[in-house]
């Protein structure tokens, strides 16, 4: 009973931080928004059972990159957004209705299949079966995923120093 | 009373259309940057609700790995946006339609 109230509350919040993210025209609040949405969704992994990507979620998402997001958008001074002009005003009749068909797409699928509830007792997300997992079988998946982030970092910095020809058309 | 698989993945399907509906309706690279984290994270959902149901642990790995390609797509998306602005001075999609200049 506790889990279905839990789960319901933080549901919620992970749907009301998502829409505050693509509603507001601040970027710093959108960002913020995002943060609430991030939280909510730890709390969700741990009614999953998944108390190690929990906690790895809030230290990676809510600890490194929105400090990356409000680092840039604080740099950058970036003004407010304002209305569209043109026809990208209208963008949003298409949108709606697409991400509508998509919605029904997607939730028609589960809606019936799937019913049973999230397994209480299991040792799935313990550290030691996911360490076991990651060390042994996919060894080689997490070894690569190391270089794609020192080529992601070397990237990101050659990016940032690389000395820019400031013509402008 | 609990709650079934099938509402966690629901949930899961609304965080993916309003990530859709972020990166389609708006302009600033950087809230639509966000919008892509929403899609990931709700695969992130998922992947754990099908690891929980399946009593699979793969799921969760599939989890750390999305985790690291969102990590490096941010670094390096927020570096090109960096650069644009040094040279543009603007971060709206619509003033950045050139894709040479």
């Amino acid at each position: 009973m506790v889990a279905t109230i839990l789960f319901y509350v933080f549901a919620g919040l992970a749907i009301l931080g998502a829409v505050m993210v693509i509603a507001n025209r601040n970027p710093i609040y959108s960002a913020l928004s995002l943060i609430l949405t991030l939280f909510a969704l730890a709390g969700i992994y741990v009614l999953l059972m998944a108390h190690f990507i929990a906690i790895v979620h809030i230290a990676v998402y809510a600890g490194a990159i929105m400090v990356l997001f409000l680092f840039v958008i604080m740099l950058l001074n970036i003004r407010i957004e304002e209305k569209a002009p043109g026809a990208f005003r209208y963008m949003i009749l298409i949108a709606a209705p697409m991400v509508v068909i998509l919605f029904y797409e997607l939730a028609t699928v589960v809606f019936k299949a799937f019913s049973r509830a999230p397994v209480k007792q299991t040792n799935v997300g313990s550290v030691e079966s996911i360490g076991n997992a990651l060390f042994s079988q996919y060894v080689l998946p997490f070894e690569v995923t190391s270089v794609l982030l020192i080529v992601a970092m070397a990237g990101a910095v050659y990016l940032a120093k690389r000395r820019l020809n400031t013509v402008k058309e | 009373m609990q709650v079934p698989i099938a509402h966690f993945l629901i949930l899961a399907a609304i965080l993916f259309s309003l990530g859709v509906l972020g990166v389609v309706i708006r302009r600033n690279a950087i809230v639509i940057f966000m919008s892509i984290e929403l899609m990931l994270n709700s695969v992130n959902l998922t992947f754990l609700a099908f690891s929980n149901y399946l009593q699979n642990v793969e799921g969760q790995v599939l989890v750390f790995l999305v985790m690291v390609v969102a990590a490096a797509e941010v670094a390096v998306g927020l570096a090109i946006i960096v650069a644009i602005f040094r040279i543009r001075e603007t971060v709206h999609v619509d003033d950045i339609k050139l894709l040479k200049w």
